[in-house]
């Protein structure tokens, strides 16, 4: 590997960002038919320093070198133009144009100049992909495709401008694990053609998995590049985050006492009035971590909606304690002892615009102290948010601050905060730790650890394996929209992933 | 400022750490975006006064003479002119020195734009209460009737009522008609999601013609005395609002400007003291998130119309408690002042204070613009001083959407330069 040739290098980049200095010195090097990780916590420069090479930063000290010579990159276009791709996170395609037409968007072939020669178009990007082996049909409309598919067409696009360096930004956010697995696929390809590849992210498997080389960055430094070869999770999570990080939460066995939260039969309908909850019978008794694995959209948003009272119920029923709530409105719900950690913090979680103190207050405002008899008590509402804040270690912000100013990681501290503050009997997690770095996911897991042992039913959903295997002391796997197998903590990732596809059904559901 | 744990935070300005030798650019967009809640509007009025006035100009008269023109017809000059007056105490005939003079040709004048400034902080709070949560209410117009006409049938009927009673039976009667009617897009909003901009605008004809009906030729409230005017009865004596400043003959400035003011603070303490404001205020930023929080999106979206709509029917109420004292076909044709509510809110970013301050602008603007206020040499027909007063309204309209576009542009030029509020990871 060693005697490839380097393709870009980049030298001493710096950066500084109004009280942060983003990129401190950073070397960087790409050698060609490789994949290169970029590996950081959110916030630790990676995002910063692609951006400085595909030309929308200019850096503060520093040289980029590409084949050797020392060039200035001064817009994406001029990146473009020496061979630089770069597929963001959030794909920049027209969702009502063809394949095709988008990814010759731009450099449009013509007949005698003017007439766009949408023919031509479609042949040389069906030529592009089959050399390089994408399964794409450049007819499909992009707003009928995947995101799976909608990323391969952002890689095609940066191969037709006859990109040699592809810049990727997390590029498995988005996808299911299939479709990572798939994308890699595909890199694969891509490296036996030569191409070189810079990967960003923040989860440590699949670097682990794709790369060939990996740098860590850390508060905008470069902390050390290394072979993936004998690198370990440990090993890297340590480097990222600068001391040791537990990546298996460490908890004793469970001791479940009276089941808490009952559900029966349950029946429920998507948006679309289709059946995604299909019979779903399950308990979680006080003091256990009940967890649902599942590939997305097998019905588990649904039954989470359905549980808060969001989403009216088709039939059965389900109950805390004794309480049926099964026609309660989420009020009533939260108010017989619901937690809700919802799957989506800024849609839901939050009201991005409201400070933290309010924030904090969401399902409470409305009781005493916080307010009374219809008039809210704002000192109150800062007190408490103080003392939670403190509590549960949010950076970034005070009472007072907007929610919409800090970082992923902190907002949902702020709303786990708020689910635990006032004692629920049940706690509904629902993809606790989506999109946080590895140190946020340590602090969530191990607060749902504490909660489970101060007597709290748990029930906790995920699209993580890796999630479910380590917080769980039961495994349900849901599959469209039933529960198909009941597992303990032994199983191994296989088997539930077997599972999760529909594959056996050998257990039956719980009682 | 996106922070990891153990990661650097932006640095919060400290008073006694040392300032660094130039202010970056990051801190003058801090600055002006903290100072953007005051510069922007205030700018964005500006500048539309200096299209309106290369609108005059392009008529061939001179702007500056057309504006001081219309200046001087505020009454806001009233002001700085001060000296050594009297005036009377309320209920006595004592007099005590006061600074201004309160029987100035000025002084009437101001007595006008404040007679407009009351009416036009209702209608505006009428939109401001809807927007924060997140309704769009086009339908202050017909709200406004809907009060007015409640006003002026309770306060034409019952005379001999005892005067009190008789104004706040009228105003209440006014505000719960403006509430109901206002209350209708809300329920549609809440039940079957019917856009709450289309059905206030068709509740603006439903409003317009039943007044057309009510008061027209033949209509069951039209005059009796006066067979062939197309108009209501008259207020009775003892059912007006009584007058605080000027000539009880002459529209004097009335009582109801405390009213106006009370709704201020009124509207002030209910969106950020009370539990129904945090509700409509969660439910205007995020719905989906009120919904997960256990709060009832479909109620606040009722209540918030309703209050919307009461705040319009007190501005109807006042207005003929006040000083017009009847409704007529052609009042109800000609009446806008439940639309430029819609800019006095938006000019005032529907808070409080802002729709108190810009209420005194567009107050000032169209009463300023009145015919008799522009000099006569300045247009060839006096109309046309009507339609400035228009034109500016429109432009300030332009200017609101404009000036959200240069925050934004703002916003992104600076991202793009590395000076936005959050820090790239």
């Amino acid at each position: 590997m060693s005697e490839r040739p380097v393709v870009l290098e980049l030298r001493g980049i710096t950066k500084q960002f109004p009280g942060v200095l983003a990129n401190d010195h950073v070397d960087f090097d790409l050698r060609r038919g490789e994949v290169h990780a970029l590996l950081g916590e959110n916030g630790a420069g990676k995002s910063t320093l692609m951006s400085i090479l595909y030309g929308l930063y200019h850096p503060d000290e520093g040289e980029i070198l590409i084949d050797g010579a020392s060039v200035r990159i001064s817009s994406p276009k001029e990146a473009i133009e020496r061979g630089i791709g770069m597929v963001h996170q959030h794909f920049m395609l027209i969702p009502v144009m063809t394949v095709a037409e988008n990814i010759v968007l731009a450099s449009e072939p013509t007949k005698a100049g003017v007439v766009l020669d949408l023919a031509s178009a479609r042949r040389r990007v069906s030529d592009l992909a089959s050399q390089f082996n994408f399964a794409i049909d450049p007819q499909a409309r992009i707003e009928n495709i995947s995101v799976g598919q909608q990323q391969r067409v952002e890689i095609l696009k940066a191969l037709y401008r006859r990109a040699d360096i592809l810049i990727l930004d997390e590029p498995t956010a988005v996808l299911t694990p299939q479709e990572a697995q798939e994308l890699f696929g595909i890199l694969k390809g891509l490296t036996r053609e030569g191409m070189s590849i810079i990967f960003i992210s923040h989860k440590l498997n699949e670097v682990l998995e794709i790369a060939d080389r990996i740098t860590v960055l850390r508060r905008g430094k470069r902390i050390e590049t290394l072979p993936a070869a004998g690198a370990t999770e440990a090993g890297l999570a340590s480097l990222m985050v600068g001391r040791e990080v537990l990546l298996r939460v460490d908890k004793t066995a469970a001791k479940p006492s009276d089941s808490i939260l009952r559900v029966e039969d349950l029946h429920v309908l998507d948006d679309r009035e289709l059946e995604a909850v299909r019979g779903v019978s399950l308990q979680v008794c006080a003091g256990e971590i009940v967890g649902i694995a599942g590939v997305d959209g097998n019905g588990q948003t649904e039954l989470i909606e359905a549980l808060t009272g969001l989403r009216q119920v088709q039939s059965g029923r389900f109950a805390v304690g004794d309480r049926d709530l099964t026609k309660s409105s989420t009020h009533r719900i939260l108010d017989a002892g619901v937690g809700h950690i919802p799957e989506d913090r800024q849609k839901r979680g939050l009201v991005l615009e409201f400070s933290l103190a309010e924030n904090i207050a969401l399902h409470d405002f409305d009781k005493e102290p916080n307010s009374r008899f219809g008039w809210l008590r704002p000192s109150r509402l800062i007190a408490r948010a103080t003392q939670l804040l403190r509590e549960f270690d949010v950076r970034g912000g005070v009472a007072q601050t907007p929610a919409k100013a800090l970082s992923g990681g902190n907002q949902q501290k702020v709303v786990v905060a708020r689910e635990v503050a006032n004692d629920p009997r049940v706690l509904i997690a629902a993809q606790p730790t989506r999109g946080l770095d590895v140190g946020a996911i340590e602090f969530v897991h191990r607060r749902l650890v504490e909660e489970r042992d101060e007597g709290r039913a748990v029930l906790l959903v995920s699209l993580e394996l890796e999630e479910i295997l380590s917080l769980s002391d039961r495994i349900l796997v849901m599959y469209e929209g039933e529960i198909v197998g009941e597992y303990g903590t032994d199983v191994t990732e296989e088997d539930l992933g077997v599972a999760m596809l529909g594959g056996t059904r050998e257990t039956e559901a719980v009682a | 400022m996106t922070t990891g744990p153990n990661e650097p935070t932006v640095q919060q300005p400290d008073a006694d750490a040392p300032q660094p030798p130039s202010e970056s650019t990051a801190d003058r967009l801090a600055r002006w975006q903290r100072a953007g809640g005051l510069v922007a509007p205030i700018m964005t009025a500006v500048l539309a006064f200096l299209a309106g006035g290369i609108v005059v100009l392009a008529t061939g008269h001179n702007p500056i003479e057309v504006y001081r023109g219309i200046w001087n017809g505020t009454g806001l000059e009233w002001f700085y002119r001060v000296g050594s007056y009297e005036v009377g105490l309320p209920w006595s005939d004592a007099k005590i020195w006061f600074p201004w003079d309160s029987s100035s040709l000025a002084g009437e004048n101001l007595q006008q734009t404040l007679l407009l400034t009351a009416t036009l902080i209702l209608t505006g709070l009428a939109v401001a209460f809807a927007f924060r949560c997140g309704l769009f209410n086009i339908g202050g117009q017909g709200q406004y009737f809907a009060g007015a006409y409640f006003a002026v049938w309770i306060g034409s009927s019952f005379a001999g009522m005892n005067g009190f009673l008789h104004i706040l039976l009228a105003i209440v009667a006014a505000g719960l008609a403006g509430a109901a009617f206002a209350g209708i897009a809300g329920i549609l909003k809440a039940t079957v999601g019917a856009h709450e901009v289309i059905t206030t605008i068709m509740l603006n004809f439903v409003a317009l013609y039943a007044g057309l009906y009510l008061f027209g030729q033949g209509g069951p409230l039209q005059n009796k005395l006066q067979e062939f005017s197309p108009t209501s009865n008259e207020v009775v004596e003892s059912a007006r609002l009584p007058i605080l400043w000027g000539d009880p003959f002459l529209q004097g400035l009335h009582v109801g400007l405390f009213l106006s003011l009370a709704a201020l603070v009124a509207f002030w303490v209910i969106i950020n003291r009370t539990t129904l404001g945090y509700e409509v205020r969660a439910v205007g930023f995020n719905p989906q998130a009120a919904r997960y929080g256990g709060i009832s999106v479909a109620r606040n979206y009722f209540l918030a119309m309703a209050i919307a709509g009461m705040f319009a029917g007190l501005a109807g109420a006042i207005d003929m408690l006040g000083w017009r004292f009847s409704i007529g076909f052609s009042d109800i044709q000609s009446s806008t002042i439940g639309f430029v509510g819609i800019a006095v809110a938006l000019l005032g970013r529907n808070t409080a204070v802002g729709v108190g301050l810009s209420a005194l602008v567009f107050g000032a603007l169209v009463n300023g613009t009145a015919t008799r206020n522009i000099p006569p040499e300045a247009f060839d027909i006096p109309e046309q001083a009507g339609n400035l007063s228009l034109t500016i309204q429109a432009l300030v309209l332009l200017f609101i959407g404009a000036d959200i576009l240069i925050l934004y542009l703002w916003a992104r030029t600076g991202q793009r330069l590395g000076v936005g509020r959050r820090a790239p990871s």
